[in-house]
């Protein structure tokens, strides 16, 4: 790659923060840092890839409108966990987790318990119990 | 407590890739200068394997290089430099100890999670759990960050640095961090990088079970033509779409590492004085132009905008070509240097 085709495709995925650095080859054909704001086919795997994200949480959030799951599975998904990872975090096993995603187990947990899961997903004790409308 | 602000003049270099910019970073802060892809050459980096089994975050695992963390060891290893390393269970344990090192003047590398670093852009805080940055410095709640693939050095909160050194997952981050306690400022370069080169080469060619080294490409290839069939449509441009992002996001310095590894080739060509690793670059460019021709179909297909005859099999085949290319170069990259000026000096004498 040389370095005038590294590719400049801004689709704001840097937010401005930073460009990235890539190898490239100058006029001498030695290669240099180039720096980038993005590539179109990085983007379009980054999107969709946010598409499998955000469609797991509208589908979480709507199953808990619709009282077939807890607050807790809305939550879990919008930090990107499955149950498995959030145990891990929360310190409980994957069961409990599984089962605190059903409405009725959810309903009755201890403060300590969900303490645990409001650290761990970076929410407070009353976030957790609620999803935006 | 608060405790006294430190800031120890380190020089922030940004880099393609984080583990292969914290050694040159910090090697640099002590004293031997080794550029970004000479860090990556030396460290055996390059590498190549698709993993249908192991899975991140739900997908098959393809990676360009070697596992995170064996470049530093590799590195370290081939150039006499020794590093401490330490791992914590007690978060508040690994915050006196870096506390410490700090207080002592030294920068202090360590691994992140993506998705903790708040300083990051959204579209990249996935979980991805190895993320090596350094700390250099310490200012009433907040620390002094180098963050290699960032332009300029930034700061973070402690709590949310705490979070991200101890993210649970793959792997447990479990507060690593290391620093060098030696480094040899007239260290070999040129032993270093003639070992790091033939260890690639070896990697590349030898390694056992087909997902692995250059043999891995045609593996890919293989999985690949049947993705629409085996996994329909939407699964199958999801799964195209990680390829993408495996070889192009942050951290591979484009083409999954291959441009930065035809850079090395470069330098070398001049360390080794083997005027032939010039050739060898131009070679390792030409096949990192045809992955990055391999994402851009790739991602139009993932958009539905295929051109008429990029297709799953076409993909495949343009795999297949690359295999073949890279079995090849690395085929003659392991084969022993001919030496000439010292084989003819025997002769002669």
């Amino acid at each position: 790659m040389k370095k005038e085709d590294v590719p400049q495709d801004d689709a704001n995925m840097l937010e401005g923060k930073f460009r990235v650095v890539k190898y490239a080859l100058n006029e001498n054909g030695e290669y240099e840092k180039v720096r980038s704001v993005g590539w179109e086919p990085e983007n379009t795997a980054l999107e969709q890839a946010w598409d499998v994200v955000h469609e797991r949480v509208e589908a979480a959030r709507q199953g808990v409108l619709a009282g077939r799951l807890s607050p807790l599975a809305y939550h879990m998904e919008k930090n990107m966990m499955d149950a498995g990872l959030l145990a891990k975090h929360a310190g409980l096993s994957t069961r409990k987790v599984e089962r605190h995603t059903q409405p009725a187990a959810f309903a009755v947990l201890d403060t300590d318990t969900l303490q645990r899961y409001a650290t761990a997903l970076l929410v407070s004790v009353d976030e957790l119990k609620t999803v935006p409308r | 407590m608060n405790k006294a602000a430190v800031t120890i003049p380190f020089e922030h270099q940004q880099s393609a890739h984080c583990e292969t910019g914290v050694i040159s970073n910090l090697m640099r802060f002590h004293g031997l200068r080794v550029s970004e892809p000479m860090a990556f050459g030396i460290g055996s980096g390059l590498f190549y394997s698709h993993m249908p089994f192991v899975k991140l975050n739900g997908i098959p695992v393809t990676s360009y290089r070697i596992l995170p963390g064996h470049i530093f060891k590799r590195f370290s290893r081939n150039t006499g430099v020794e590093m401490r390393r330490m791992k914590f269970r007690d978060p508040l344990k690994a915050m006196d100890e870096l506390d410490r090192a700090l207080d002592q003047g030294l920068p202090v590398g360590m691994l992140t999670s993506v998705f903790y670093l708040p300083y990051l852009p959204k579209a990249f805080r996935f979980h991805f759990n190895a993320h090596n940055i350094v700390v250099f410095g310490r200012e009433g709640d907040e620390y002094l960050v180098s963050d290699p693939v960032m332009e300029a050095p930034t700061r973070i909160h402690r709590t949310a640095l705490m979070r991200a050194r101890f993210a649970k997952g793959m792997p447990n981050t479990n507060g690593r961090m290391y620093y060098p306690v030696r480094v040899p400022t007239d260290a070999d370069l040129r032993r270093a990088a003639a070992n790091g080169l033939r260890r690639t080469a070896r990697d590349m060619v030898n390694t056992p079970l087909p997902m692995f080294g250059a043999k891995g490409i045609p593996y890919l290839a293989g999985k690949l033509r049947k993705y629409e069939q085996r996994l329909g449509e939407r699964d199958a441009r999801l799964a195209l779409g990680n390829l993408i992002r495996m070889q192009e996001e942050i951290g591979t310095g484009g083409a999954g590492f291959r441009f930065m590894f035809a850079a090395f080739l470069q330098e070398a060509a001049t360390v080794l004085e083997r005027p032939e690793l010039r050739q060898h670059a131009i070679t390792m460019t030409r096949i990192g132009d045809q992955w990055r021709e391999f994402a851009f179909e790739a991602g139009r297909l993932c958009k539905g905008r295929a051109e008429e005859g990029i297709n799953y099999g076409s993909l495949a085949d343009k795999l297949i070509a690359i295999g073949r290319q890279e079995t090849e170069l690395f085929r003659e990259l392991a084969r022993k240097p001919a030496k000439g000026s010292t084989v003819q000096g025997i002769r002669t004498a």
